[in-house]
């Protein structure tokens, strides 16, 4: 696998940490997933509940990378400032930027994020783009100095899997030495069995685990999934053909009419 | 001083920001910290003096996807 930013993964599932029942159902989520990355966020703390302090305490026993985002973000200010913040809580320099350009879809602003992403790489962060599958788009995050892509499968939460196959097939073709991370729209296992195969690093997912009726049985599918279409994508899967081809040999058949 | 902390509007002495999150219960807390929408870093909220109409955020890590 592709490192992230030098960084090598042990596996390609980064599970978002937002909508679970319970504490405990997310802690057992991400143990039955083994998930190697865990996406976090920020936001008001008071100080009657300090809330963020006891998830903050979960999140560390989990023991995997965590990488921040700027959810919730519709300017290239508020993700740039957001980011910052989350670097200095979270001590680390990966950001999954988010800058959202559309209510319904949730879809990326991209100019604002290439903007944002070319502010926050010049001054030191690791960018992680949510984006779409434009390439020309992606083009630009690279020069912007965006390491990874992230394209989305589909609007976020909508567990709609991957819509645009052609446009992410393509997108793997262009950038062969990219790491490259589905993010966001899975809602099932064989969506992320079909990113590993279309040669994808990692999947991005949240929704698709935290709502369903057994999140760690779900994580535990998604986990087995990844290493299935991981394993099939690298055993040079045959060319799909338009004609039947019969695979029992024809030669030595009985003649028996 | 009238300031919003989070929003909410609040009144509070005059003092720094690090003064405010220990008010607040928030001294020692893991959180971010802005002024009027600019990232205040935590090495320098000791300096920063509250301003009369500051908006001030305080941010803490939260479940995110």
């Amino acid at each position: 696998m592709r490192d992230f930013y030098g960084t090598q993964l042990k596996n390609g599932l980064m599970l978002g940490t937002a909508q679970y029942p319970s504490p405990a159902i997310l802690a057992s989520a991400f143990a039955q997933s083994e998930a190697s990355v865990a996406t976090v966020s920020l936001r008001r703390e008071s100080g009657q509940n300090r809330a963020g302090q006891d998830f903050w305490e979960l999140i560390r026993q989990l023991n995997v990378h965590i990488l921040p985002n700027t959810a919730g973000c519709h300017s290239v200010k508020e993700a740039v400032t957001t980011a910052h913040m989350a670097r200095e809580v979270f001590d680390t320099k990966w950001i999954k930027l988010e800058v959202i350009g559309e209510e319904d879809t949730l879809q990326p602003d991209v100019f604002g994020l290439v903007e944002a992403a070319r502010i926050l790489t010049e001054d030191g962060f690791q960018v992680f783009p949510y984006t779409t599958e434009d390439l020309v788009v992606a083009e630009r995050l690279l020069h912007a100095g965006c390491e990874v892509l992230m394209p989305w499968g589909a609007p976020i939460g909508s567990g709609l899997g991957l819509n645009n196959v052609f446009g992410l097939r393509a997108m793997r073709a262009h950038f062969p030495d990219t790491p490259l991370v589905i993010d966001a729209g899975l809602g099932l296992p064989s969506q992320a069995t079909q990113a590993m195969e279309l040669g994808y690093d990692a999947i991005l997912l949240n929704t698709a685990v935290a709502k369903a009726g057994d999140p760690a049985a779900m994580a535990r599918a998604f986990a087995l999934a990844l290493q299935a279409g991981r394993l099939g994508a690298g055993a040079d899967p045959m060319e799909p053909r338009d004609m039947a081809a019969p695979s029992t040999p024809v030669i030595g058949k009985a003649f028996l009419e | 001083m009238k300031i919003l902390l989070n929003g909410s509007p609040q009144e509070v002495p005059e003092t720094t920001l690090s003064t405010l999150l220990e008010n607040q219960g928030l001294g020692g807390a893991k959180v971010a910290t802005a002024v009027n929408g600019a990232f205040i870093p935590a090495t320098m909220r000791d300096d920063y003096l509250i301003q009369e109409g500051d908006s001030i955020e305080v941010l803490a890590p939260m479940q995110g996807g």
